[in-house]
């Protein structure tokens, strides 16, 4: 097995399972190119719009009963409870045993830069179906679409409250005005901001608060179907994305000096076509795939390649993943990434070659190392550098949860020839004597999953 | 009929008919194996302080005679009781725990992982038998599946318990704190890379400010007396297992063992603690009760250059329980001289581990002779039973 195995299981992979060096052999680059011809999607899981529609109700009757009713309060929280313990499930348990660690790898990469974070209703019920149904099917194609996808994902919508964005000059919005002057119904500029900030031209990508205002009234009437049988909005698919009209602020505008004549939903999607093409998109998109996978602090060399391979193709996303990978700087110093713990506990389980069967165990130990599931808590996503993870005391709950994933594999297993199957050449001496020395089986896997080589990439 | 031979037939029966049977030991009799893993100290549990080479061979490591400031607790001319053990060291006064010494199992080489191997296999060398001895001593005493006759107070079944037969186990669902052994070692792991060590040190500087580092020590001896606590629960429960395994950490004292005080000190006192709290949750069933305390091998008799010792070969086992015919030590010791020492490092050992089980199994479980010699502890004719350890 060769130097450039090990990095491609581990730094592009999601951690070499036992014997995945080996089959490796000396074609890395041919093993992750091949990846990159599908994308897997866990089965098993419901339709967002079906879940959405089903919260939604439970909401509805909770709204009709008296607001402390707790039977029904604890039933909406257990409904969304199961879901996402059911997607967190489906999630971890296709990272640990995928045969694409690298196209899973990049979906984990897109899903949290287009993150929706399960700390809001109801978005812990949805946010595994929103990676699913908006990035996996656009992983492997360009930017745009993707982009497109997850800024039409009832998810993004719900989470950036985009469906409480009306246009001031929309039939309702004048209509409000006429009868309800004191009370505020107008814009809402949270998607409109976050698409721009965070998904596609970067804080710094050259945008003013008139851009941002200007596209907000462009997404205004992007909603949700049949939101709310009995009333207003009843309209649409229940659960699915539905363009409003009826909230849609007419009229032209300007965004980054051009104008947007368009009519309806097509306004908003040449805003997001031509935003995907932007110079500042290219850039920002290729810095971060370049932290995600080489170093916190990415050389400005192969930011500006992948960008450019970025601009001449289209927004096509799969010749910038090779060009990643056939960069000098991709294979270049070993273990340059210090793993999350998302990375870390799937490591873990392939490592062990183990499918973890309940859900909540992968959970919880995400939650106790402070990367809790689908949750970044903003919709920046996580941050992808070791000043972010490396904190002292998440590195001891890594220790705790390394103690305890050893004393459940028990002293069936050899962890010195795990080690070796997962990091090849890159376990180091020291650890194999570390590991040696330990009192039991128990502490020598304690020891290895704890090594330095194997939580960082 | 006896009452050994009507269990048999009825758990030929039992596997016939496939019907559940209950587990039974005779007279409903218990049996804990504790199993400490990373070579119990056994001239630090039991020191030698009437051996003339003890003191001298021991250095800073040597406890002082019993009523002395950190002295040990008076045992016999020869030997003393770690003074973290009170509570043992009733028992023993009132003939409920006998102390072996010079023991070790046949194991000769210094790998903890073989010599937990063989110690739980119970055979003559580590290649060959996949199970345990205790499931294969379960044989005889029935239980199918849903009432087994052992359990395991464990994440993972120990070798020991693993085989043909049934068994059950059993742990807490929270996460175990790690041990300050395995912090020890991760320290040392982590020397070479500044990210980790800097990290790892501020993290254990951090856990003792918030108080949960001084005391991570003591919770790791109140995490023991808990799971003693449980194992309590289960030996008591209607026709619940009345065999059990346990299992603890941190005796691998390779830096800064201590003496009377000190690292290994603090482990001793939670063993101790541990037993006592056994004992009182087993209320009236501690009487027929037999605890084997046990280890894969002992450490050396000298000290090494950081304060502790290295992996040896002979060292102590206890036997407590209302069961056990106590007050004894029971030791062919070899002296510490020079020419003693096996090796010319390590206590030699005189008394083979497998003797002492073969008594408990043979006494306490009333298993047959030839039973144990054929199917328990096959080729081990040299380990013979010792007499009198139990009451029975």
């Amino acid at each position: 097995m060769t130097k450039n195995a090990i990095i491609a299981a581990n730094r592009f992979g999601l951690g070499a399972r036992p014997g995945d060096l080996a089959q490796m052999g000396n074609d890395a680059e041919g093993w992750l190119v091949e990846q990159l011809t599908d994308v897997d999607t866990p089965r098993g899981l419901p339709a967002s719009s079906d879940v959405i529609v089903e919260v939604n109700e439970l909401r509805m009757q909770r709204r009709a009963a008296r607001a402390d009713d707790d039977d029904l309060v604890q039933q909406y929280t257990r409904k969304i409870r199961r879901h996402y313990v059911e997607q967190v499930t489906a999630r971890y348990r296709h990272a640990a045993a995928t045969e694409r660690p690298f196209t899973e790898r990049l979906v984990h990469f897109w899903s949290n830069h287009f993150a929706v974070s399960a700390d809001k209703q109801p978005i812990p019920a949805i946010a595994g179906l929103f990676e699913n149904e908006a990035i996996r099917p656009n992983v492997l194609g360009n930017f745009t679409e993707l982009l497109t996808a997850a800024a039409q994902h009832p998810a993004m919508i719900l989470y950036l409250d985009n469906q409480r964005s009306i246009g001031p000059d929309s039939k309702l919005g004048k209509r409000a005005r006429r009868f309800r002057p004191d009370q505020a119904l107008g814009l809402n500029e949270n998607l409109a901001r976050e698409i721009l900030e965070l998904h596609t031209l970067g804080v710094a990508g050259g945008y003013t608060q008139e851009d941002v205002t200007a596209f907000a009234r462009v997404i205004t009437g992007w909603s949700i179907g049949g939101a709310n049988p009995q009333g207003r909005f009843a309209e649409g698919e229940p659960g699915k994305f539905e363009f409003r009209d009826n909230i849609h602020e007419p009229g032209t505008q300007r965004i980054l000096g051009k104008k947007y004549a368009q009519g309806g939903v097509r306004q908003g999607e040449a805003v997001l076509y031509d935003l995907a093409r932007h110079p500042s998109t290219a850039t920002f998109i290729a810095r971060k795939l370049v932290r995600h996978f080489v170093a916190d602090e990415p050389s400005a060399g192969l930011v500006e390649r992948l960008a450019a391979v970025y601009r001449e193709n289209d927004t096509e996303l799969r010749p910038v993943y090779r060009a990643l990978i056939e960069s000098d700087e991709a294979f270049g110093e070993q273990t340059s990434k210090y793993k999350t713990p998302h990375d870390f506990v799937i490591s873990a389980f392939r490592a062990f070659d183990h499918v973890p069967s309940d859900g909540r165990f992968v959970a919880g130990a995400l939650d106790a190392m402070g990367q809790t599931a689908y949750r970044p808590g903003s919709p920046e996503g996580w941050p992808d550098t070791a000043a972010a993870w490396g904190g002292p005391d998440a590195l001891y709950k890594r220790i705790e949860w390394s103690s305890a994933v050893a004393n459940y594999a028990g002293s069936r297993i050899d962890p010195i020839e795990l080690g070796q199957a997962a990091l090849g050449s890159s376990l180091s001496t020291r650890t194999v004597q570390s590991i040696k020395r330990a009192e039991s089986v128990m502490q020598g896997t304690t020891l290895l999953l704890a090594s330095p080589e194997f939580q960082r990439r | 009929m006896d009452r050994r031979q009507l269990l048999k037939g009825l758990g030929a029966a039992g596997l016939i008919s496939c019907a559940p049977v209950f587990a039974a030991t005779p007279d409903d009799r218990r049996f804990v194996v504790l199993i400490l893993r990373g070579a119990l100290d056994g001239l630090a549990v039991l020191p030698p302080v009437g051996d003339p080479d003890y003191a001298k061979l021991r250095g800073e490591l040597a406890l002082t005679g019993p009523g002395r400031p950190g002295g040990v607790l008076p045992v016999d001319d020869l030997f003393g009781l770690h003074p973290a053990m009170p509570t043992l060291h009733t028992l023993f006064e009132n003939g409920e725990a006998t102390f072996l010494h010079a023991v070790a199992s046949p194991y000769r080489e210094r790998s903890h992982f073989d010599g937990q191997d063989l110690l739980e296999k119970g055979t003559r060398s580590v290649v060959g038998v996949r199970d345990g001895w205790l499931n294969r001593a379960l044989h005889p005493l029935g239980g199918g599946s849903g009432k087994e006759a052992a359990i395991a107070l464990s994440q993972n079944m120990p070798l020991i318990l693993r085989g043909s037969q049934s068994v059950s186990s059993w742990a807490p669902s929270r996460l175990p704190d790690v041990s300050d052994n395995t912090l020890d070692r991760l320290q040392d792991l982590y020397a070479d890379d500044a990210f980790f060590a800097t990290r790892l040190a501020q993290a254990m500087d951090s856990q003792e400010i918030a108080g949960n580092m001084a005391s991570g020590r003591v919770r790791q001896n109140q995490q023991f007396a808990s799971t003693m606590a449980s194992a309590a629960r289960f030996l008591t429960a209607e026709n619940g297992p009345r065999i059990a395994v346990i299992e603890a950490g941190g005796w691998d004292t390779h830096a800064n063992q201590g003496a009377a005080e000190g690292q290994l000190a603090n482990r001793l006192g939670g063993l101790d603690a541990g037993l006592g709290k056994l004992k009182a949750e087993l209320g009236p069933a501690w009487d027929k009760t037999a605890v084997a305390v046990v280890t894969e091998f002992g450490r050396t008799v000298r000290v090494n250059g950081t304060r502790g010792t290295d992996h040896g070969t002979g060292t102590a086992a206890i036997l407590a329980g209302g069961a056990i015919n106590g007050g004894h030590v029971i030791a062919d010791w070899p002296g510490l001289a020079d020419r003693e020492l096996y090796q010319n490092r390590d206590l030699n050992p005189t008394t083979d581990l497998r003797s002492v089980f073969k008594s408990v199994l043979e006494d306490h479980l009333q298993l047959s002779r030839g039973f144990i010699e054929s199917d328990v502890f096959p080729d081990s004719r040299d380990a013979a039973s010792i007499r009198d350890l139990l009451r029975s």
